[in-house]
């Protein structure tokens, strides 16, 4: 109960000068840089990037109040809009810390429709503009050095307000009367290219028509790598609908847009939207609080593509500066919160541990966090926990969580499988197509399983060896569930675990089934080696543990003692530093030689000089087994 | 394929006795050292109608015989005593206790004319002393997994109880006794495991997990298909006679019911739950029934140096059977009953499903079922595993095999000479008509084939045999 915030600002925001009376600040959602106008600009113009490589200060001539600023890519030109009629652009020499801009600036008047008003404008690239007015959108190039721009394309086409999504290139325009219209265009240099328009529904035709469709109910960003149009949804009265949501609308590049997911807020009020590692967070003003929605994550009891919150709506971790009030915040696309009266820009991050709590059904939870980017130590963790309950009916939880890690894990070994191949089929053919896969937090493999979770939870005191026992196994099942090879550090936990616990009857019936032996590919031949090999590991891994005594009541317990090398056990015996385990494992290998031979002694072949001349060192002459005598 | 005995075939009024049992007794020297009291040393004896002095000399012939075998070996007292009409076996399973098993040799009566008694002829070498010392050992393992040793009987109500107990579990067990259909699977007494792959062993293995886990009274799971082994979490010794009792007794009384069709009145009532084919074999039949009882056959197994009293339940739901074995210290009650039956009900009946698909499956890839030109035994000694397409089928009654006895015989000979060294070996034996005989021991494991080859040579069947070794047990227990 903690701490059960689960969405945080970061803890290196981009501190800037507040606005006020004589500082105008800007926000340039493409390059991510707050823009401090002082004076408009007469006194100074500091830029702060997301890093301090984009950050600038430069001064400029104050003509007029700056209605807009924005750098192009790269921060090659910058572009100042003071009027709705014209752009003035400035070629930047970023060597210098101040400059003064005014000498390298032309002023662009020359639009098409002679009496638009240039409602804004978006850089497409380091020289390519678009603009769009009330009356159509215009595509630019600007050569600074010549001072010249010259148009690549337009479209006339009424608009009552636009979207820029920077990581895209997507611009949406509103059209039509009631706005609901929405027409969006792709850029990619030097082209323009129309792509399909859609209508939004709204809940309440109104009569007559009027603009019912606010630039501020709609978003864009992307999740899971797709384009989405987020359309916050308002509750009415009148319509069918007792509380807000948010309609998702899937804009492919080719194709049409599609009404894709509808997301549930259950209460009413104001709302503002962020994207947050592919999570669609919804923040709720009066209540002060966040819910966040998956759109990956399945609800069982709702119908398709509806969805619940994940988690109990929270409030963001408080920040550590007292904020004078959140509810003056601007909140930009896709995770950015803007506080301009305190002078900070934030990113917005959720903190996955707190979750853990929230979501009391595992397999969603573990379903959430293997979608999250940085997972991998939370899930770890979780599994972890799991175990550590030992709750009566946790194994199906347990079996859960495994296959769902496997899942994942099994995707992208084989992804790196097919890239292998194809690289080694050449890499002529469609190489473009062909990326190496990228191994994300969510990939757990079995030595992560190993080292984080697995053989710490075989070590602890107080968990019933059956409970061990079945959950190797079900991680065991799990990997060949999804025909993962599993590896033999796996296998000698369970061996180890067996043996501990003299359940060789168990070891051998999993021996039989082969459960356990295909680490190393064993001789197949007539009828018998297979289990004799594997028993051979077994004694291997049980000496390399320096279990000693375990390896010789395995060996004795598959009747296999008679054959083993006395070496291999005195050696091991001998390296424990433990005089007495020496002293009892050298015995019983005597009184085999007597059973088998009828003398105590070793063969020459055994090699057993050493640990005979070690034993006459610790325990004397007289310790020896003696032939007896008849 | 049935063979017939060529002896049975020729002369029509010959006729043929298989060995039988003549008597079986138990006595403990120790009741009745003092003259007088000898009828005191004898706890049970078969048949009962014997006369008393007869019993008494009996038992006293049979102590005469190990007290004066004891001089030559101290330690190993006679096993068994040959004579022309009959054989008897010895066992001490419990200090001073005696069990001993007299068994008629078989015999061919010929029928003389003139009207002369018959003529008997005793076959005294065709029984083997491996088998039928198995079978009595056998019987001591079965008195001992329903009842704790004798020793127990004793400690809780002295002799009387002793008697009581052997006397109810005899009487009964003995009629079960076919000594005529012994043979070598009785001297391994193996326990078969059912092939499989390992995914769907694993599922197993996390279905006995789960039940374990949720019903913590649980100690002990074994699993089994088609009456063959696939998991016990018992000890193997304890395993192997559970198995024996499984499939020789419990699961061929309940087969018949399985096979009767659903509408049958022999088909146990599961109306009301057909959401799985779920049932108890042991315990209450119907758990719907008002009146049914929730007592289970209880069992001991071994535990370290003492022994563990258990309920036994054995669920079963299609050819998928598990046992549960809780201690006897807890009284199972109606829900407890209820609560296994819907929890693993449904389990098991899915896993059946999988199991018989996933076996189809492999049994397709593995290729048709052509008869093969040879038959088989396999026994491991290491984890009891026996494979036999010599027996088509363990029943109540019989155990039918397919070959002929004489060569059945050989096998149990065979087996005899591996007993006798440590060192690994292989016997080709050639047996009348056109068999071969091949027996091959290596490490802990032995295998006995038996060829039917015209005008084979030793090399041919030395060669026949490597070759069936490479295809048929690379992978006896897998078949994938």
């Amino acid at each position: 109960m903690s701490d059960e915030h689960y969405l945080e600002l970061c803890d290196n925001p981009v501190q800037f000068e507040n606005a006020s009376s004589v500082n105008n600040v800007f926000f340039d959602e493409a390059n991510k840089q707050v823009f401090a106008v002082r004076s408009g600009g007469a006194t100074g113009v500091v830029v702060k990037g997301p890093d301090d490589k984009n950050s600038v200060a430069f001064r400029m001539d104050d003509k007029g109040e700056v209605k807009c600023i924005k750098f192009s890519i790269g921060n090659k030109i910058l572009a100042v809009q003071r009027t709705s009629k014209a752009v003035m652009f400035c070629q930047m020499n970023l060597q210098c810390v101040v400059l003064e801009v005014s000498c390298l600036c032309f002023v662009f008047r020359s639009l098409q429709t002679k009496n638009a008003s240039v409602l804004g404008f978006c850089w497409t690239n380091w020289n390519e503009i678009v603009f769009i007015t009330d009356q159509g959108i215009e595509f630019y190039q600007v050569f600074p050095d010549k001072r010249s721009v010259k148009l690549l394309k337009s479209q006339s086409i009424n608009v009552n307000w636009y979207q820029y999504c920077p990581e895209t290139a997507v611009i949406l325009l509103s059209t039509t009367v009631q706005g609901n219209v929405l027409q969006p265009f792709a850029f990619r240099s030097g082209t323009m290219s129309k792509m399909s328009k859609f209508e939004i529904e709204l809940p309440v035709v109104p009569k007559p028509a009027k603009l019912s469709l606010s630039e501020r109910d709609i978003a864009m960003a992307t999740i899971y790598g797709q384009l989405y149009v987020m359309y916050l949804k308002h509750h009415s009265r009148t319509a069918n609908s007792p509380s807000a949501e948010v309609v998702l609308y899937h804009l492919p590049r080719e194709g049409a847009c599609k009404k894709s997911h509808v997301l549930k807020l259950n209460t009413t009020g104001k709302f503002a939207l962020n994207i947050v590692d592919n999570l669609v967070v919804v923040h709720h003003q009066s209540s002060q609080t966040s819910l966040i929605f998956d759109i990956r994550l399945r609800e069982p009891d709702c119908a398709v593509n509806t969805h619940q919150p994940v988690l109990p709506a929270r409030s963001i971790h408080p920040y550590r500066i007292p904020l004078s009030d959140s509810s003056s915040w601007s909140v930009f696309q896709p995770d950015i919160i803007i506080s301009a009266s305190e002078g900070y820009l934030w990113y917005l991050q959720v903190k996955l541990p707190p979750t853990v709590n929230l979501l009391q059904d595992k397999g969603k939870l573990m379903d959430f966090l293997l979608r999250r980017r940085d997972c991998k130590m939370v899930i770890l963790s979780v599994c972890s926990q799991i175990l550590e309950g030992g709750e009566k009916g946790s194994l199906p939880v347990v079996a859960t969580v495994f296959d769902k890690l496997n899942q994942v894990y099994k995707e992208y070994l084989e992804a790196e499988q097919t890239y292998t191949l194809a690289m080694e089929s050449g890499p002529s053919r469609g190489s473009a197509a062909q990326k190496r896969p990228v191994r994300t937090q969510a990939v757990i493999d079995q030595s992560d399983m190993y080292t984080h979770v697995l053989s710490a939870f075989t070590e602890r005191k107080g968990v019933s060896h059956k409970f061990i026992i079945a959950v190797l196994m079900e991680y065991i099942r799990s990997l060949n569930q999804f025909q993962i090879t599993v590896q033999h550090y796996l296998y000698e936990l369970v061996i180890k675990t067996l043996v501990q616990h003299n359940l060789f009857y168990m070891l051998h019936q999993f021996l039989q089934y082969h459960v356990l032996s295909d680490s190393k590919p064993l001789v197949r031949a007539t009828p018998q080696p297979r289990l004799s090999t594997a028993n051979d590991e077994i004694v291997e891994v049980l000496l390399s543990k320096q279990q000693v005594l375990g390896a010789l009541r395995f060996i004795r317990s598959v009747g296999g003692h008679d054959n083993v090398s006395a070496r291999k056990f005195l050696d091991a015996a001998q390296q424990t530093g433990d005089q007495m385990l020496f002293y009892t494992v050298f015995r019983f290998f005597q009184q085999r030689n007597q059973r088998l031979r009828g003398n105590p002694a070793f063969n020459p072949g055994e090699h057993c000089e050493e640990h005979v001349v070690h034993f006459k060192q610790l325990f004397g002459e007289q310790a020896l087994m003696k032939p007896a005598t008849v | 394929m049935l063979m017939i005995s060529p002896r049975m075939a020729t002369g029509m009024q010959e006729k043929q006795y298989t060995p039988s049992l003549l008597s079986f007794f138990i006595y403990n020297p120790s009741f009745g050292p003092r003259e007088g009291e000898e009828e005191k040393k004898i706890l049970f004896y078969h048949p009962c109608d014997v006369e008393k002095n007869e019993k008494i000399r009996n038992v006293g012939l049979c102590e005469a015989i190990v007290q004066f075998t004891r001089t030559f070996c101290p330690t190993k007292p006679a096993k068994s005593l040959h004579t022309q009409k009959n054989r008897q076996f010895f066992f001490e399973p419990e200090d001073n206790f005696w069990i001993v098993m007299v068994v008629r040799n078989p015999m061919i009566e010929k029928p003389n004319k003139d009207g002369k008694p018959p003529t008997i002829e005793y076959q005294e070498e065709e029984i083997l002393d491996t088998v039928y010392g198995a079978v009595l050992r056998q019987c001591y393992s079965m008195y001992k997994l329903f009842n704790g040793t004798f020793g127990r009987a004793m400690e809780a109500g002295g002799v009387e109880l002793l008697t009581q107990k052997l006397e109810k579990f005899f009487y009964r067990y003995l009629q079960t006794l076919h000594l005529q259909s012994c043979d070598l699977l009785d001297v391994f007494g193996g326990i078969s495991f059912f092939p499989l792959d390992k995914m769907t062993y694993l599922k197993i293995q996390s279905f006995v997990n789960r039940v374990e886990e949720s019903l913590s009274l649980v100690k002990y799971t074994a699993f089994l298909y088609n009456d063959q082994l696939i998991w016990s979490g018992l000890e193997q010794d304890d395993m192997r006679i559970l198995y024996k009792y499984l499939t020789t007794s419990l699961f061929p009384r309940h087969s018949e019911p399985e096979l009767a069709g659903r509408d049958s009145p022999l088909r146990p009532e599961v109306a009301g739950n057909l959401l799985h084919y779920g049932r108890f074999l042991t315990g209450p039949a119907n758990l719907k029934d008002p009146e049914a009882k929730f007592r289970f056959p209880k069992i001991f197994v071994n535990k370290e140096d003492s022994y563990e009293e258990l309920h036994l339940i054995v669920y079963k739901a299609m050819s998928a059977a598990a046992c549960f074995m809780i201690s006897a210290s807890v009284e199972l009650t109606r829900e407890f009953c209820e609560q296994l039956d819907s929890l693993v009900g449904p389990q098991l009946t899915l896993l059946a499903s999988d199991i018989c698909e996933q076996f189809n499956i492999n049994r397709r890839i593995s290729g048709p079922d052509k008869e093969p030109q040879f038959k088989f035994i396999y026994f491991n000694h290491m984890n009891l595993a026996e494979k036999s397409t010599i027996h088509m089928r363990k029943t109540a009654s019989v155990s039918l095999t397919s070959v002929h006895p004489d060569l059945m015989k050989i096998l149990g000979d065979i087996n005899c000479d591996f007993a006798r060294v440590d060192e690994d070996e292989e016997i080709i034996v050639k047996a009348m008509t056109d068999y071969w005989v091949v027996g091959k021991k290596s490490d802990q494991r032995e295998l006995y084939v038996i060829l039917n080859q015209k005008n084979a040579n030793l090399i041919e069947v030395n060669e026949e045999v490597k070759r069936l070794c490479a295809t048929q047990f690379n992978n006896i227990f897998f078949l994938d």
